[in-house]
């Protein structure tokens, strides 16, 4: 009975063990290969996704794939400003506090979207 | 305000214009109509490559050329070389039966506000047959530093964000600001201060002065999910409801598009850059490719006659190719 418990136990350690690591090594694959759940792009005078959620302590990265420059400004035009992106320029921004952030492009300011940090 | 009708007086010539012939007359801007409206008529003449029908365009008193939309530094598809469509629109002028006295750039001279891109314009004004150059900017010019580099190469004179006028030949310029200060998802905006000055600028002028207002945007709502149109203009127009004649001149939409509403005249000039989509004819107001052939035809100058006496100005848009 005792051999049995002992054994079950090293098991269940071995599995925590296990998932832990398959976790860590989890973790380091998103923050290298930026997953398209923390990206926006921006295209035909629109930002896609029009609404991205995100956990707080999220660094978002915009880039641009339309033939013209746009910007990412936060609505205050102060919390953060990006500047003229040409095509395939990219800008990022960590997003430490939860809220939602409305931004627009500075010059063309009908183009609109947010981040929703929780 | 006066009279909202749209509707254009029409006067037959032998050309058979209708009460369409406005509308045909902006069609044949491409291959070089005149377009002359003269105390809210309009008479039209068109014109063959070289003038061959032998009509005679009216000679103004003052004339003077709007540019727009130059974006030196833009290199994308849809054109990849606007240094060389810029000097097209130059040699254009150039060769005008009548020197221009001025030209009024309407705005979004440089494509992203570069040092380099503003000092590319101005070198190839140098070449332009004319005495001076006015300006008024666009929201690309305005990128980075809100147009303090603008202001510091063509806005000497000029107040706020470089709003100034002046006046020629008994004509009365307004060059105005709608791209500061722009707001998330609004149009383009005058602003507070402007207005203030706007209606005191023009207090002392008599009504029966002519007067021509210039700005980027245009300031009639000529679409607005596209951002074509000033959210506080009617408030411009307002102080300007007294006077005879008033022609307003814009750019941004890369188009040529023109609408007379009571005494009061708005058009907008092509770009001299890339041409872009009808209102809603494309998901978005991006560059517009066009085959190569066809890009020329897109862009275009405009030239104004003023003759004394005539309270309106004639107005003739000019393609590239």
């Amino acid at each position: 009975m005792q051999r049995n418990t002992c054994v079950s136990v090293l098991r269940a350690a071995a599995m925590v063990v296990v998932v832990l690591l398959i976790a860590g090594s989890a973790a380091r694959t998103s923050a290298a290969e930026n997953p398209p759940g923390l990206q926006v792009t921006i295209d035909n005078f629109s930002f896609a996704p029009a609404t991205l959620t995100v956990p707080a302590g999220t660094e978002v990265t915009w880039v641009n794939h339309d033939d013209i420059p746009h910007t990412v400004v936060s609505e205050d035009k102060a919390t953060f400003k990006s500047r003229a992106l040409d095509t395939d320029e990219k800008f990022s921004f960590t997003f430490a506090k939860p809220g939602t952030y409305t931004y627009f492009c500075s010059i063309h300011p009908k183009m609109m979207a947010k981040v929703v940090v929780q | 305000m006066a009279s909202t009708k749209d509707e254009i007086l029409y006067d037959h010539n032998h050309d058979g214009i209708d009460r369409r012939g406005f509308l045909r007359c902006m069609a044949w801007a491409g291959t070089g109509a005149v377009c002359v409206l003269n105390g809210g008529v309009l008479t039209s003449y068109a014109l063959g490559r070289g003038g061959e029908n032998g009509v005679k365009i009216p000679k103004g008193e003052l004339t003077f050329v709007q540019i727009s939309d130059s974006h030196m530094g833009f290199d994308k598809p849809a054109n990849p070389d606007v240094v060389a469509t810029f000097q097209a629109a130059i040699d254009k002028i150039n060769a005008l039966q009548v020197a221009p006295e001025f030209l009024l750039h309407t705005g979004d001279v440089s494509h992203l506000a570069k040092p380099a891109q503003f000092d590319n314009v101005e070198q190839i004004l140098k070449s332009a047959r004319t005495s001076e150059v006015f300006y008024v900017p666009g929201e690309h010019d305005f990128v980075g530093d809100d147009g303090q580099q603008f202001r510091e190469r063509f806005g000497k004179g000029t107040q706020g964000a470089g709003w100034y006028s002046f006046e020629k030949k008994g004509v009365h310029f307004v060059g105005l600001v709608n791209v500061a200060n722009l707001k998330a998802g609004g149009l383009g905006s005058l602003g507070a201060e402007q207005l203030e000055w706007l209606e005191k600028d023009v207090k002392h002028v008599k009504s029966s002065t002519p007067v021509v207002v210039f700005a980027h945007i245009p300031l009639w709502t000529v679409y607005p999910d596209w951002g074509w149109g000033t959210e506080d203009s009617a408030q411009a127009l307002g102080y300007l409801k007294r006077f005879g004649s008033v022609t307003v001149l814009n750019g941004h939409i890369h188009q040529t598009m023109q609408k007379v509403e009571g005494n009061v005249t708005f058009h907008t000039a092509c770009s001299t850059a890339f041409p872009q989509p009808k209102p809603g004819a494309a998901p978005s107001p991006g560059p517009m490719k066009v085959p190569a052939e066809q890009l020329r035809t897109l862009l275009g100058v405009t030239e104004v006659h003023y003759k004394k006496g005539q309270h309106a100005l004639a107005i003739t848009d000019s393609s590239l190719g």
